[in-house]
């Protein structure tokens, strides 16, 4: 069934991870993401590691659920690994058969090729985990409202953002509903050529569009019946502020980038 | 009602939704009861008692995660064209069903359901007249977009896309909700006419008391994710207070009788229609008109 993708939905909880300050966790995803650049070393790429294991353990986070979101990227993580292993030459040859050549570094750049991608990901799970879709536009809208001095729409944006966060869910029970209704009139989506596997399509797409253009054309109403215009002058409900916790995140995060950078100046 | 030959039995069904996630739930949990051919059946329960959820198993949408639905003695999971069938035989209305037009024409969303059937041809353009005809609509109104119609009209040409493929048994998931009272009555005979005309069988799921009191002779009254009572209206709302305890509403007559009982007044226990309310209150006066 559609409704169960899961994929980075936000597990509501009470960790310390989860009452983190939404900019805070941004912030130091940045962080995180310009560290994982930088690791060269397995003594880097093991601080990496060590890291997002105690932060998905402190947000008391299931492990399966992790590895569950990177069951999509599997194919793509094995592939880029098999090519770093066989286009990478340097180090001792290990092993040479037909065009097949392997090298020690090969072995190497495929395990970090791989061990990258999957913390790249992980790490962005993790925050998607952990933060409501709100609290993160809420917190990328203030991140970014430096941008209106040069006339971004900060605002605007971050309203569509969460706007169509909001609708995610309701347009895909809204998308089971309507093929649920269509399959009871005995339309068929398994079966059949492409062509006719598209053409089947059509009973959905036409009611859900009609739907969406409905409900997007009732929440204008009722936001203008509640006088919205805008971000001008407006203030929030749950103000977002900085706490000791977060100043102690950040000097985590700080500790972890300046000693991958210290161990990358020393080549390892 | 002829027990011996039930059209469509549920055997001991559960299902539950999102198994293995942190949003597993248990809609439906070992339910079991029999329909049998002919029947008009009122399903009621309060939101999220799992009346939408078992009533998509009866044309095998959703698939039991034990127990069995069988139609005319036969596993409607048996095979994979079989469950196809079942959904032109049970033909399953869901709520709000105008959301779900999409066609050009009126005519062409009708034929939609025969269509898939693989009916074609006369038979096909009869059959869309004819379920046409069932739910009212003119015949000018077939050749118009559904999208320009009314909300009453889009409902009945969405009942007529379910009741066009002509099914044995015939599902409707509160048919009438957010109908003014006129088109709520007017939905309500075309139903008991499609019933009378084809010796359908008809299940109705609906939170409307009076309605359901009204028109139907068998009750299945669902409870978190179980059935809670099933009988005559009779035997039902002889249990009235339960189903206030239920969170679900009485027929206003009900309620009125339930009120006077409790005030010591001796009035019979079911009372749920006017007519019933009428005599039980002449009893009272002793067999005197009522003024």
């Amino acid at each position: 069934m559609l409704k169960d993708i899961t994929l980075g939905q936000f597990f509501p909880g009470k960790s310390l991870i989860h009452r983190l300050d939404p900019r805070a966790k941004l912030l130091i995803l940045l962080a995180y993401f310009v560290a994982l650049f930088l690791a060269k070393s397995y003594i880097s790429y093991g601080l990496m590691v060590l890291f997002l294991a105690a932060a998905t353990m402190i947000a008391r986070i299931p492990f399966k659920s992790m590895t569950r979101g990177l069951k999509p990227m599997l194919i793509f993580i094995i592939l880029t690994a098999v090519l770093n292993l066989l286009y990478t030459k340097g180090g001792r040859l290990l092993l040479s058969w037909k065009f097949i050549h392997i090298y020690t570094e090969g072995i190497k750049s495929a395990v970090f090729m791989a061990l990258r991608i999957i913390l790249l990901i992980c790490g962005s799970f993790l925050l998607t985990y952990t933060t409501s879709p709100i609290a993160l536009t809420d917190a990328l809208e203030r991140l970014l409202s430096p941008l209106k001095f040069i006339k971004v729409p900060v605002h605007e944006l971050a309203m569509m953002m969460c706007i169509a966060l909001r609708f995610i869910p309701t347009l895909i029970e809204e998308t089971d509903k309507i093929m649920s209704a269509q399959k009871a009139r005995g339309a068929n989506f398994e079966t059949g050529s492409l062509l006719k596997r598209a053409k089947a399509l059509i009973p959905i797409l036409v009611p859900l569009f009609v739907s969406a253009f409905r409900r997007a054309d009732e929440l204008a109403t009722a936001m203008e019946c509640r006088c919205y215009h805008g971000g001008e002058g407006r203030t929030r409900m749950k103000v977002l502020r900085f706490t000791w916790l977060d100043l102690g995140a950040f000097a985590v995060a700080g500790l972890l980038l300046a000693a991958v950078i210290v161990l990358r100046h020393f080549g390892l | 009602m002829d027990p011996t030959n039930p059209i469509l039995e549920v055997k001991d069904l559960t299902h539950v939704y999102s198994a293995g996630t942190p949003f597993e739930h248990t809609a439906i949990e070992h339910i079991s009861f029999s329909v049998g051919a002919g029947e008009l059946i009122g399903l009621i329960g309060h939101t999220g008692s799992g009346k939408s959820t078992l009533i998509q198993h009866l044309n095998g949408l959703l698939k039991p995660t034990s127990g069995k639905v069988l139609f005319h003695g036969e596993d409607i999971w048996k095979d994979k064209k079989f469950t196809q069938s079942i959904r032109g035989r049970v033909g399953l209305v869901f709520q709000y069903p105008e959301y779900q037009l999409f066609e050009e024409t009126c005519f062409k969303d009708i034929a939609f359901g025969p269509k898939n059937q693989g009916i074609t041809g006369n038979e096909l353009t009869e059959r869309v007249y004819r379920a046409a005809a069932f739910v009212g609509l003119d015949k000018d109104i077939l050749e118009k977009s559904p999208f320009d119609l009314s909300g009453g009209q889009k409902r009945r040409v969405a009942i007529a896309g379910v009741i066009a493929m002509e099914p044995e048994v015939l599902i409707l998931d509160e048919p009438t909700a957010g109908l003014d009272a006129a088109g709520r009555d007017g939905i309500l005979q075309n139903i008991l006419d499609y019933r009378e005309a084809q010796k359908a069988t008809v299940i109705m799921v609906s939170h409307a008391m009076e309605e359901v009191a009204n028109l139907c002779q068998r009750l299945i009254v669902m409870r978190k994710a179980a059935i809670a009572m099933d009988g005559t209206p009779d035997q039902v709302f002889t249990r009235a207070r339960e189903l206030t305890e239920m969170g679900l509403s009485v027929p206003q007559v009900t309620e009125i009788f339930l009120e006077l009982q409790r005030r010591g007044i001796p009035v019979p226990d079911s009372v749920y229609t006017l007519s019933q309310a009428i005599s039980a209150l002449q009893k009272l006066k002793g067999g005197k008109t009522p003024c």
